[in-house]
């Protein structure tokens, strides 16, 4: 199965196609195909895993295919597939196998209902050939389509201005990181083209990889393109200054939410910082630093902005950005902590997914995104209470959920490592994130049920995807307990497998913290206060309100002054040069016009008219000797032989 | 024994007889009968060169022309008949209906 692992990417493409091209006909809108499509997807990943899981030493498989040429680079596009593939191959196809589902019941008379269903494919395929790929110019692709759908889907909905205006910003938010990534691959590519080798791998992601891990790739050129890839991380993973555009997104339907804006897409960037590991490990420690420092930030500011939230995604969305600063975080430690924060992007993305289709279903059955129009729905909505519970749980970072080990596992290396600011910044975080998932719980599921209509439990294609991603989530943290082996470094590591023991005395520490922020949420939240007594803290909560002004900034610093003369600049140049063209255009097909009509009338029709009348004319002259009267026929005769009698009797 | 160049010499006098008539008389019935001078003085030249070359074929091809100018004359003079009966005239310079 492993060598065949590039057909998991094909198979939901070639479902989105079929639902494409015959969805509507089909009954059901032909999201059966799409969810029996991701099904065989995900039993084909667990299969490649498999592998891994059998053998922890099994060697990557690799193989690729002629892709196309272009100056000196030969592409070969393929799969590369080691246990960090063969995981993310599982995560994908699971999250998305369960959010397909969910959408059944969630998309349920939507009026894009099919078209909804061919964009997630799309999205599912396009992950799945980054999480695969072993061509760096292969990445790209999938990167970028994931950056379309991502577009569509917050867009979904695009009758309503706001959420195609979160797409826009979406789109261009993460596209100015792109611009960096893109120069990053240049930077790689032309590193390995100079640096002699071969056709073939300059863009072989492998090969770069190597050569950064072996010093073939010059220093400058490695800490240029690590500096450029992590641009990219920063716009796709949400990593401050760029993660603006991620609150916003939660504008798409919820699913999306789970399945892009929380467990794949996001997680694109991590992944390829683990994927292309040497080449930012290959940079030194300062990029590793700047790293860290960007991280530390996104997590502290975004886990900071999730407290106050109203909207329930929308407290997930930051918490998504906050987890991901983790990842980041995790990775800019170095070999130590790579595997770690590869864990935390495994056991988020169950955790996280599992939150947002339990908002989705809370949201599904209050009509309200705003968690002061929530409250009391444990009695009514049990399933998605107890499941969203177990989310929480696993984000807060209480053992054994998922999520204990992986968070603890970032801030215990952070220690051992010597990175004590972070370590710090980790821990406050881990204390805040506790603090508003207690929020969360408490607004949403206790105290009485202030909104309007009567909330009901979700139908069961929603219930059934909670269920099985609360699995997971809860379960799902022990592959990585040091207590049982902790395979998962087996499948995901760099460099010697080490197996760190289990420090009792830092789990301690991330418990307390954990504890405290669960205690301070029961005290603030543990019944319905207005205003939020969170508005206790002043200046500082109206810097979070408006979201340290950053969206303001971008606005009014940055998007007017680059706008506004480009505007003017685009007005004057379509006013003169494209309209001048156009009308230059006009008026010479006019005057050709004229020209083709002259000869038209005059050459062509003149022509056939001679015709018509030159017969005319010498028939109305030649009529004359059809008189009618038989003796001058016979004269006509009779004169002819004449003069064949005397041509003849000449000869 | 007449000599066969006085009867060509007959013959042409014969024929340019009819000629005349076709083209010059007005009178239906009296056109039919100038084309049967023209077929007769036919018939001498025939007559004339099967004696002068004692050959009986051209005997034989004069009474062929003996009868089809017989059919000839009966198909002329119903028409001519028939004509004089639509239009009271047969006189053939009113009879001129095809044209252009």
């Amino acid at each position: 199965m492993i060598h065949y692992a590039w057909i998991i990417a094909l198979v939901p493409l070639a479902s989105a196609l079929l639902i494409f091209l015959f969805g509507k006909r089909l009954p059901g809108g032909g999201a059966i195909i799409g969810v029996v499509a991701l099904a065989a997807g995900l039993v084909m990943s667990l299969a490649v895993l498999g592998t891994f899981v059998l053998h922890g030493d099994a060697r990557p498989v690799s193989g690729s295919v002629e892709w196309f040429t272009i100056g000196p680079l030969q592409l070969r596009a393929g799969q590369f597939i080691d246990g960090l593939a063969a995981v993310m191959l599982v995560v994908v196809t699971f999250v998305s196998f369960c959010v397909h589902l969910y959408s059944v019941g969630y998309m349920k008379d939507d009026v894009r209902y099919t078209w909804f269903f061919v964009v997630i494919g799309v999205f599912t395929a396009a992950m799945l050939n980054v999480v695969i790929a072993n061509n760096i110019f292969q990445l790209l692709v999938g990167w970028e389509v994931m950056g379309v759908c991502s577009y569509l889907l917050i867009g979904h909905w695009y009758e309503d201005k706001v959420n195609s205006n979160a797409a826009i910003k979406a789109f261009i938010t993460t596209r100015t990181g792109d611009v960096f990534f893109l120069f990053g691959i240049f930077t790689l590519v032309t590193a390995m083209t100079t640096g002699g080798a071969p056709a073939t791998a300059n863009t072989n992601i492998q090969a770069i990889n190597l050569a950064a891990a072996t010093g073939h790739i010059p220093h400058g050129w490695l800490i240029a393109a690590a500096l450029l890839l992590f641009g990219g991380v920063v716009g796709k993973s949400a990593q401050f200054p760029l993660y603006v555009w991620l609150p916003d997104a939660m504008a798409g339907p919820t699913p999306v939410s789970a399945l892009i804006h929380a467990a794949t897409m996001v997680a694109a960037g991590v992944y390829f910082m683990g994927r292309m590991f040497p080449v930012f490990l290959g940079a030194g420690s300062g990029v590793l630093q700047f790293i860290a420092i960007i991280a530390g930030i996104t997590m502290l500011v975004a886990a900071l902005l999730a407290m106050i939230q109203d909207d329930i995604k929308k407290v997930l969305a930051y918490s998504t950005i906050s987890q991901l600063g983790y990842m980041v975080a995790g990775l800019s430690m170095g070999t130590a902590g790579f595997t770690p924060g590869l864990f935390q992007l495994f056991t988020h993305a169950f955790f996280k997914a599992l939150l947002f289709l339990g908002a989705g279903s809370v949201i599904h059955s209050v009509h309200s995104n705003n968690m002061s129009e929530m409250g009391g729905l444990r009695k009514s909505m049990p399933v998605t209470f107890w499941t969203f519970l177990i989310g929480a749980a696993a984000l807060s970072g209480i053992p054994p959920f998922a999520g204990f080990w992986s968070k603890d596992e970032i801030i215990s290396t952070a220690f051992k490592e010597g990175h004590y600011v972070l370590w710090a910044v980790a821990l406050v975080t881990a204390v805040i994130t506790a603090f508003y998932m207690m929020r969360a719980v408490l607004l949403t599921f206790f105290g009485e049920y202030r909104g309007h209509g009567h909330p009901h439990e979700s139908p069961v294609t929603m219930t059934v995807p909670l269920v099985l991603l609360a699995v997971p989530s809860a379960t799902l943290g022990l592959v990585g307990a040091p207590q049982l082996n902790a395979v998962f470094a087996d499948w995901v590591h760099v460099g010697e497998l080490a197996h760190e023991p289990f420090e009792y005395g830092f789990a301690a520490v991330s418990l307390v913290g954990a504890g405290i922020g669960l205690l301070l949420g029961y005290r603030v939240y543990n019944r319905w206060r207005t205003p939020d007594p969170l508005r206790a803290l002043g200046p500082a909560y109206s810097l979070l309100e408006h979201k340290y002004y950053l969206d303001d900034f971008y606005m009014h610093d940055i998007i007017r002054p680059i706008q506004y003369p480009i505007a003017r600049g685009v007005d004057w140049f379509n006013t003169h040069v494209l309209d001048g063209v156009v009308n230059g255009v006009a008026a010479l097909t006019r005057g050709l016009g004229k020209v083709v009509d002259v000869f038209d009338r005059r050459g062509i029709d003149g022509a056939v008219n001679t015709v018509g009348e030159t017969a005319g004319f010498t028939g109305g002259l030649l009529k004359y000797l059809q008189s009618g009267n038989v003796q001058r026929y016979a004269v006509f005769l009779f004169a002819g032989v004449a003069i064949l009698a005397f041509i003849f009797t000449r000869v | 024994m007449i000599r066969l160049p006085m009867v060509l010499f007959f013959s042409a006098l014969l024929f340019s007889a009819g000629i005349y008539g076709v083209l010059a008389r007005r009178n239906a019935v009296l056109i039919l009968m100038s084309i049967e001078l023209m077929l007769n003085a036919v018939n001498v030249n025939l007559v004339a060169f099967s004696q002068s070359l004692h050959q009986l074929t051209g005997q034989v091809f004069a009474l062929f022309v003996i009868a089809v100018a017989a059919a000839e004359v009966g198909i002329g003079l119903a028409i001519v008949i028939l004509i004089y009966r639509n239009r009271e005239s047969i006189n053939v310079d009113e009879i001129n209906l095809l044209k252009w």
